[in-house]
């Protein structure tokens, strides 16, 4: 039997391009979809849900965000609280920051509330009687965009 | 004269390696860092302290009640809108029908003088005060635009 000779081989390369532009594409995705701003979430709370919740028209100056969770903690400043007045101690630090630093009234300065769905509403009511002996006045109830009709049972 | 024989050029191969390296390494770090966000919105309430609002809270408008009743397990129990108890499966959208009805939205944007105070008791879930809020400040009709209805919409004060 004769074999034949198969000659000698170049290197066989496989084409890149493709796979190179796939990952180009990919990473100027997530570039694209990635948010590197300092976001307020925290995902020990999850918001209740709203049809009517929209992000706000304009960005709020300086807010003051407080979290409420299920089994009544909060977060504040990146601290979890665990009793109220561990909140009220630390919101009448911020009050005192506030008028000796800022020219800014308290009164304009407006309280995120973010409360879990599970959360008492007491509790939240508590946080902004808390916030009101203060002296805040503004407070914005933050949920969760919801595209189902939330009061309709749907 | 003599030239140089070009023939002999060194072959410049492009090494392709370190840059698929550094691609797949930034692919990867996108990939761990994203995170989907989901949009949040935010209904804003003035509930000025005690002490302000006994000086202007004369209001020509007569103040609206809504109650919240709760089990002991924090659900829902009763939704009374003044005197007047909402029962069905939507209470929030027959506590909705009522305020456009009473506001009279049909013939214009809402009223922004009307103002509601909600009366929660203290156990209750804080998803039902936020259907209850939902269903006071506006609708949506069903082109999917938003209309509003009353804008003062403040929390009744503990009662401990």
């Amino acid at each position: 039997m004769r074999i034949e000779s198969r000659g000698p081989h170049g290197i066989v390369e496989g084409d890149l391009t493709p796979m190179i532009d796939m990952a180009f594409l990919l990473i100027a995705f997530f570039m694209f979809v990635i948010n590197f701003s300092e976001v307020e979430q925290d995902q020990r709370v999850t918001l209740p849900a709203s049809e009517l919740a929209r992000p706000p028209e304009s960005p709020y100056e300086q807010p003051l965000t407080i979290h409420i969770t299920d089994d009544d903690h909060f977060i504040y400043g990146g601290k979890e609280l665990v009793t109220i007045g561990a909140l009220r101690s630390a919101l009448l630090q911020e009050t005192q920051i506030i008028k000796r630093l800022t020219t800014k009234n308290i009164g304009d300065v407006t309280i995120i509330v973010r409360g879990d769905e599970d959360a008492k509403t007491g509790m939240v009511q508590r946080v902004i009687q808390i916030c009101q002996q203060l002296g805040f006045e503004k407070f914005a109830l933050r949920g969760k965009q919801s595209d189902i009709r939330t009061i309709r049972g749907e | 004269m003599k030239f140089r024989n070009t023939d002999h050029r060194e072959h410049i191969v492009l090494q392709m390696t370190p840059m698929i390296d550094i691609v797949f390494l930034l692919m990867v770090f996108f990939v761990f860092t994203f995170k989907i966000v989901l949009p949040e919105g935010d209904f804003n309430i003035r509930m000025p302290s005690a002490q302000t609002s006994t000086a202007s809270a004369v209001s020509e408008t007569p103040l609206l009640r809504v109650r919240l009743r709760a089990t002991p397990e924090g659900e829902l129990a009763r939704v009374q809108f003044g005197d007047v108890a909402l029962d069905g499966d939507t209470p929030f959208y027959h506590l909705q029908s009522r305020i456009r009805s009473l506001i009279g939205d049909d013939a214009g944007p809402g009223s922004s003088d009307q103002e509601v105070e909600i009366d929660a008791d203290y156990n209750l879930k804080y998803r039902y005060a936020m259907n209850a809020i939902t269903a006071i400040t506006g609708y949506m009709d069903d082109n999917g635009e938003q209309h509003k209805l009353v804008e003062r919409v403040r929390f009744a004060p503990l009662s401990e």
